[in-house]
């Protein structure tokens, strides 16, 4: 479906969210019994789907290689663990990540368009994506704008997605909705809508600077968004809960809810991420566990 | 008038400061020597402990950095709410075979042993640390920190005396402890966490669980975040289990086999000592050589 930015207006596909039906639909995700084997496989899939992030002002190229190693080698002990699917940063953190996951097949994603707050000029916002894409960016998370999407400027919200998409050129865009600021589901379903409309190759939760971040409920009108647009225009996009998913048990239950809403083709690090930072570890004691039989203690992983 | 429907009291176990039931729903029922039940009680799962584990790990850092004077306090504390309870802790113990003299006396030891270590806490660093004489020009000093979180299997006899006098120790030393109380004689300890959870204790801190060692006591030593094990009955099978599979992750171990807790061999700064390491710090100072350095 082609969607001329002029003439768009919403609620012609955008539904209302029923949100009690989403709560407990959500919450039946995680009653499913998963059996070991499926465990060890679910959880190297959790590990390979995640985002490695740090985007923190006190960020150096010492702690981002130090990430990329992490990223690379999640834990040398434990032999046959997939990578990481990529580590996220800010665009001026792009080239050091670059270079250190040269050959490794790992991607490198930056945040850019005056992340987290998406309070900037219009050019602004592009120099910042163009910066980061020409440092090396495979992909690009961008923010939406909240406060043009609450004063009911969805024209505007369109165009700079679709303007950033274009500054994108081959990376791929992701684009942050930022769930936790935007106060109802409708308003998720529809901000859903126009980022996918506009051209998003992921719609992503959150920045993770923002409470509440990712939560199923939040995270399964999302993947019924990108279902129902997919049945539409025939177009897969990727989804990327972030923020506040730390523990492996929660993991699995988001992979639950990805098959059931999706299916297997969005199972894989090109159509689903975590963006995660201390969710590596939980899985990976995890898988130590299973290995082992024995409990695992934090301080014998590496911290990133 | 209609006989009114008793009410009674769910014995629970105690995580972060919670009363959750075991995740398992499972429960099992002690009988005292008369042969009368004397409750339902939850029949704790190696996920409860994992779940406590968890807690006593993330009360750690709070707990141990508090200054050693709050931490007397709040021991100060635990005393004093034991004392208000009196009545139902001498209940309790009747009904756990024990006389009426004899658990007046227990619960006087109990609550007095609290005091006890209420005062070591911010004392015991003192008599235990050291500054060391080295030949070079370092000012070389080494104290005791606490451990970590710390696994008890509780005394099987001395239901609440026993509890008490292994869990006092650990935490006036700033270390957070998971307790499997006594098997047969569980009351006390489930009532002791109520006690607990209205003495200003971080929830973490203390964690109490009720449920078979026999069942449990492996997965506490296998626990890689288990850090020390305090273990209080003669099993010689059990205790070469536990100094065998502690090797994984260098536990700190104390065999309490030998303790008469109702004397006063049942208390000493030692028993702190027992869950402590010793941090030996070498800090770099002036070259004194030809002073000749006294420490």
């Amino acid at each position: 479906m082609a969607v001329a930015s002029s003439g768009f207006s919403l609620p012609e596909f955008s539904p209302r969210i029923d949100q009690v039906g989403v709560e407990e639909r959500a919450a039946r995700f995680t009653k499913r019994s998963i059996k070991n084997d499926s465990k060890v496989q679910g959880l190297k899939l959790v590990l390979n789907m995640i985002d490695l992030t740090t985007l923190e002002g006190k960020d150096t190229d010492g702690k981002v290689k130090q990430l990329c190693y992490k990223a690379m080698h999640p834990h040398d002990a434990l032999p046959g663990l997939p990578t990481v699917a990529a580590v996220c940063v800010y665009p001026t953190m792009v080239r050091v990540a670059k270079k250190a996951l040269e050959g490794s097949g790992i991607r490198v994603a930056s945040v850019a368009t005056a992340f987290p707050s998406g309070q900037s000029s219009k050019d602004v916002k592009l120099r910042d994506t163009k910066f980061a894409v020409n440092e090396g960016a495979d992909e690009v998370d961008m923010v939406i704008s909240r406060g043009k999407f609450h004063a009911g400027e969805y024209n505007f919200v369109f165009d700079e997605i679709a303007m950033i998409k274009e500054a994108c050129g081959e990376a791929r865009l992701k684009v942050i909705l930022e769930t936790g600021e935007l106060g109802s589901f409708d308003k998720v379903r529809r901000a859903s809508d126009i980022a996918m409309m506009a051209g998003a190759d992921f719609i992503k939760t959150s920045t993770g600077k923002i409470q509440p971040a990712a939560t199923m409920p939040v995270t399964l009108v999302m993947l019924e968004a990108i279902r129902d647009f997919y049945y539409k225009t025939g177009r897969m996009v990727g989804m990327k809960p972030a923020g506040g998913i730390s523990k492996s048990k929660l993991a699995l239950h988001y992979l639950v809810m990805v098959k059931e809403v999706l299916g297997d083709d969005w199972l894989n690090n090109d159509w689903f991420r975590f963006g995660a930072s201390s969710l590596a570890n939980d899985v990976l004691m995890q898988l130590v566990k299973m290995q082992t039989g024995t409990y695992q203690a934090a301080n014998y992983f590496s911290v990133d | 008038m209609e006989k009114r429907l008793e009410v009674l009291k769910t014995y629970k176990i105690y995580i972060g400061g919670q009363f959750p039931r075991t995740e398992s729903g499972r429960y099992y029922i002690p009988n005292n020597a008369s042969g009368k039940k004397l409750a339902n009680v939850c029949l704790s799962s190696r996920k409860d402990l994992r779940e406590a584990v968890v807690a006593a790990r993330g009360a750690f850092g709070g707990w141990s950095s508090r200054s050693a004077f709050n931490r007397s306090q709040i021991l100060y504390r635990m005393a004093e709410m034991l004392e208000g309870r009196r009545a139902q802790f001498l209940e309790e113990l009747v009904l756990q075979d024990s006389s009426r003299i004899k658990a007046e006396k227990e619960l006087d030891l109990a609550i007095d042993r609290i005091i006890y270590y209420a005062g070591w806490c911010d004392k015991f660093q003192q008599v235990f640390s050291a500054v060391n004489p080295v030949a070079s020009s370092h000012f070389n000093f080494s104290v005791p920190e606490p451990t970590g979180v710390v696994g008890i299997i509780a005394p099987q006899g001395d239901s609440l005396l026993g509890l008490i006098s292994v869990i006092a120790p650990v935490i006036a030393g700033g270390c957070t402890c998971v307790v499997l109380a006594s098997e047969t004689k569980p009351l006390c300890a489930v009532t002791f966490s109520e006690v607990l959870n209205s003495s200003d204790l971080p929830g973490g801190v203390i964690n109490i669980l009720t449920g078979k060692p026999s069942e449990l006591t492996s997965w506490f030593v296998d626990h890689m975040d288990v850090n020390a094990m305090v273990y209080c009955e003669k099993d010689a099978v059990v205790q070469k289990m536990i100094r065998e599979r502690s090797a994984a992750n260098l536990k700190r171990i104390s065999f309490y086999d030998q303790v008469d807790w109702q004397t006063e061999a049942g208390q000493s700064p030692y028993f702190i000592m027992d869950t402590q390491e010793i941090k030996t710090t070498w800090h770099p100072i002036e070259n004194i050589a030809g002073a000749g350095a006294g420490y």
